[in-house]
């Protein structure tokens, strides 16, 4: 099984260690990863702010850079479900304007290798116990891409259930947004933390230690308002946390 | 607070100052997510719920492919039945139309139903214009007109008061509108209830034209059917002998049998209940009951122009139910004035700059009035992809290279050339990293981000400097 | 990418006929929309009249109509007493009230006649109507204005309003299977429980414009 991995441009710059540890937790699951040099980003923020032809060179550049990987696996359930929602429309839109099927084919060929981390995990490894140990209290939030476009339910959470040592806490009102929203934080930035902030209210409520997901960008948002007002809650990413075990604790 | 909606800032100003007003803030957050659990209880009773939401999606599909088949049809239908047909490109066509018909009858005042659509064409504005006055019928239509107030939401327009602030307007304005408050009234919402009761029934008693929109217009019968709670839209259907009714062309469905399908996910995804206390259902005039003379103006208004649109015009399956609204964590947090539109929340955002295109600063700001979290499609009873058509329209408002896009697509296209280039990417990181203990507290361009957050700290190298320093 | 180009309001032809043109342009290069699937259920009930009856009930009464049963025999006295109860003097009687519905006695008989006023009306305490039929699954009656049930106002302007349905005939289960039986040439008022707003605070009030109490009979055999 040859499986890429789809790091995302968030973590590339910003959150290798949630690379890293997705690398180390497919590792240990027996899978062989490739890292091809030649991705950069989906170009979700391209496209969802409304430069659709913009996105298309960066749908070209994923197509050939994932060629040949039965799986391609991410640990982010926005760029997953960009890629397999988006990039089909992308395509579909080329063909109407007349720039032929080019784009129609690498969807095609991207759409069903495709994978984000919990999905990859509990669909095509077929586990839930990943063998992870993490001694503390978590509480998930279900970011809207993995939860709404991409399906992902229960999977995040039973992955959780099974890590030794963890107690998972209920978070209220977990299946509504964060506010980050990609250039949402940017353009509505009052409405954005507004939504922001009542998220990590409702996270410090169950008086976790961890606020647990499965998308850097949320939890960057998150994190920067929790730090902002010192609140004793971690963002951290659902591959760190199963990534950690007895032998190599996450730091 | 105007009643017009008129020169509105962006939705982020307007949003912003939304925000702030904690009243507001607690009043839509009860509100919503009141509404919002009750929805998914009476959603849940039906377990063909996915197959109705299917059919209801169909049925609008398949009518605006062929709306003019079907608007023929349902013109025949109307005039066979009794009805006069008639047919309004703009707002100001429809005004005109309305007004000269109750001109007709010699009338001055008129009893109107809540509707959307004579919202959306100022209608009362212009009735009053012509010396005629229109009266608001529905509860918080009232508590919107008497307030001199926008309404700010589809189902509940005056979502955004709360008891205390309905007492007050109630004490302060009916007695210049006819019957006055009670002496005494207090913010139960019974007594708020019983005495717009007594204050509408001098006014339903002697009301001679009544105005109405239609949730639904039966093209194979030349049905129309209006969904209400309080009974205020049967006085204005039944007791007046002259009824007008003002329907946007989208509402048409082919079929008497396809109003089982909305009957029963309107009710349930609008008010969360079984079904709504009063539907009325009528076909032309009926001899000896109800009104004598029937008008029905079919309302353009930018409708053709949303049919053109090949991603857009899923909008116009719209039945106007709110469901996406009450789920919306924008809609709660910004409030629906700050759309600056009739149809607030989510629909709002993808029907007013189609209606009214993208030329003004509202509209073209409405697009990005969502951070694209897809609740609203999700409990959609007629399956709108609205973040799929919000994402459409941040491609024409960019196009257009508008206030501020000019630079946003320069920027867009310098970081998808850097994308295309993984050595450059590498290069902008490590530059970035070697730099990241002198980065200031604020990076310029970043006050969005910091006003309510940290930025994240970067790392000491990226990950593709660490997986080729693992020497893989 | 361009919008939809936004006309100009010309001034030629009806707006009738521009409407339309303008409907055919937009649609002119969009798919064919597929037939409608109605993989939809068409009743959600079992189909067995007694628990088909015990939910109509159920459902009237969460929405705050009073439900009583009785028989065709029972009928005459049932309506006599809530009349009563609810202290009325007048009654209006639609002009094809089966007339062994109200017995001699009790209070004085209203007739609608064309020349009534919304006025008059308002100035009588009860009514009491037939129905076309009721539905369980949503509790709702359905009034298509037929002798029993007389003009739609008279069921509107009356604070107190009292429905007669004969059970099992005039009970179906569903919505699709009411609409079969409904003629959409008559005009038809849908009916679940009195009036109510939620309009503030999004806090059910009942008892708006329309009566505030509803009373359903449900007359069994």
């Amino acid at each position: 099984m040859r499986v890429a991995l789809f790091v995302t441009c968030v973590n590339d710059a910003v959150y290798p260690a949630t690379a890293v540890a997705t690398v180390t937790l497919l590792e240990r699951l027996g899978v062989e990863v490739d890292f091809p040099p030649g991705q950069t980003c989906c170009g979700q923020a391209q496209f969802n702010t409304g430069y659709r032809r913009e996105t298309e060179p960066l749908v070209r550049r994923m197509g050939a850079v994932f060629e040949g990987y039965d799986h391609v696996v991410t640990p982010s359930g926005s760029c997953a479900a960009m890629v397999r929602e988006n990039y089909p429309r992308i395509a579909r839109k080329a063909a109407a304007e007349g720039r032929g099927t080019e784009l129609g084919g690498i969807a095609g060929s991207l759409v069903p290798r495709v994978y984000e981390l919990s999905e990859f995990l509990v669909d095509v490894l077929g586990v839930t116990d990943v063998g992870a140990y993490f001694p503390h209290t978590v509480t998930y939030h279900p970011s809207c891409h993995g939860l709404r476009t991409l399906g992902l339910g229960e999977r995040p959470r039973r992955l959780l259930e099974a890590v030794k040592g963890l107690e998972l806490r209920e978070l209220p009102g977990a299946e509504e947004c964060c506010g980050f929203g990609g250039t949402f934080a940017l353009k509505n930035p009052a409405v954005s933390a507004a939504m922001g902030t009542d998220k990590a209210d409702s996270a410090l409520t169950t008086g976790a230690e961890v606020l647990c997901g499965a998308d850097s960008s949320c939890l960057m948002h998150l994190g920067g308002i929790l730090r902002r007002r010192g609140d004793p809650l971690r963002p951290l990413h659902l591959a760190e946390i199963l990534a950690s075990t007895e032998a190599e604790p996450h730091p | 607070m105007s009643g017009t909606f008129v020169g509105m800032p962006a939705f982020p100003e307007a949003a912003r100052e939304a925000v702030g007003n904690s009243t507001l803030r607690a009043n839509l957050r009860h509100a919503t997510h009141t509404i919002r659990d009750k929805r998914a209880r009476a959603v849940a009773e039906l377990a063909d719920w996915q197959q109705l939401r299917e059919a209801g999606k169909q049925i609008k599909n398949h009518t605006l492919r062929h709306l003019d088949r079907y608007l023929v049809q349902l013109e025949e239908s109307v005039v066979r039945a009794g009805g006069t047909v008639h047919w309004a490109a703009d707002a100001d066509e429809a005004n005109r139309i309305v007004a000269d018909l109750v001109k007709a009858t010699g009338e001055r005042e008129v009893v109107k139903v809540k509707s959307m659509a004579t919202q959306e064409i100022g209608l009362n504005e212009a009735l009053v214009a012509e010396g005629i006055s229109a009266y608001e019928t529905d509860l918080a239509e009232l508590i919107v007109q008497l307030g001199h107030d926008r309404p700010s939401h589809i189902l509940v327009p005056a979502i955004h008061r709360n008891r205390g602030e309905i007492r007050d307007i109630f004490r302060e304005e009916m007695g210049s509108w006819g019957r006055p408050a009670p002496d005494g009234l207090t913010d139960s919402p019974a007594e708020l209830a019983e005495a717009a009761r007594l204050h509408l029934r001098e006014k339903f008693l002697r009301a001679k034209v009544g105005v109405s929109g239609a949730n639904f217009m039966v093209a194979e019968t030349g049905t129309l059917v209006v969904f209400e709670s309080e009974g205020n839209g049967r006085m204005c259907l039944t007791l007046p002998e002259t009824l007008i009714s003002v329907v946007g062309i989208e509402k048409v469905i082919p079929t008497w049998r396809d109003l089982e399908v909305f009957l029963q996910t309107l009710p349930r995804s609008s008010t969360a209940e079984r079904m709504n206390p009063y539907t009325s259902m009528w076909t032309g005039t009926t001899d000896g009951d109800g009104p004598s003379v029937f008008h029905l103006v079919l309302l353009d208004n930018g409708r053709t122009d949303t049919l053109a649109d090949e991603v857009g015009r899923q909008a116009l399956r719209c039945i106007r139910c709110s469901a996406c609204l009450n789920v919306c964590p924008v809609y709660e947090r910004a409030g629906g004035h700050a759309y600056g539109s009739v149809y607030p929340g989510p629909i709002g955002a993808i029907l007013s700059p189609q209606l009214r295109g993208t030329a003004s600063e509202i509209d073209a700001s409405l697009p990005y009035a969502s951070s694209l979290c897809g609740a609203c499609y999700e409990v959609c009873p007629v399956a709108i992809d609205i973040p799929e058509v919000l994402v459409h329209l941040r491609e024409r408002v960019a196009d257009r290279g508008g206030k501020g896009h000019r630079l946003e697509k320069a920027a867009m296209k310098a970081a998808s050339w850097a994308m295309d280039r993984p050595a450059v990417l590498a290069a902008a990181e490590r530059a970035a990293t070697r730099t990241r203990r002198l980065h200031p507290k604020k990076v310029p361009g970043t006050g969005a981000w910091t006003a309510g957050r940290e930025l994240p700290e970067l790392p000491e190298k990226s990950f593709r400097d660490w997986w080729k320093g693992e020497g893989r | 990418m361009a919008g939809p180009v936004r006309s100009a309001r010309g001034t030629g032809g009806s707006s009738r006929d521009r409407i339309l043109a303008r409907v055919r342009t937009a649609v002119a290069d969009a798919r064919e929309a597929p037939e409608v699937t109605r993989a939809y259920l068409t009743s959600h009930t079992p189909d067995d009249p007694a628990a088909v009856l015990d939910l109509l009930h159920e459902n009237l009464a969460e929405y705050r109509a009073l439900v009583h049963r009785t028989d065709a025999e029972g009928l005459p006295a049932l309506l006599a007493r809530l009349l009563a109860e609810h202290g009325s003097s007048t009654v209006l009687v639609p002009p094809g009230l089966p007339p062994e519905w109200l017995g001699e006695a009790g209070p004085e008989r209203v007739q609608d006649r064309s020349e009534s006023t919304a006025a008059e009306l308002d100035t009588v305490d009860s009514v009491v109507t037939g129905c076309a039929l009721a539905i369980a699954e949503t509790g709702t009656i359905v009034l298509d204005g037929g002798p029993d049930q007389g003009r739609r106002r008279i069921t509107l302007v009356p604070d107190h309003h009292v429905c007669v349905v004969r059970a099992p005939d005039q009970v179906v289960a569903s919505v699709p299977q009411a609409m079969a039986r409904l003629d959409p040439t008559r005009p038809l008022t849908w009916i679940s429980g009195p009036s109510a707003t939620s309009d503030i605070e999004l806090d059910r009030v009942e008892g708006v414009h329309g009566p505030r109490t509803l009373e359903v009979v449900l007359v069994i055999g």
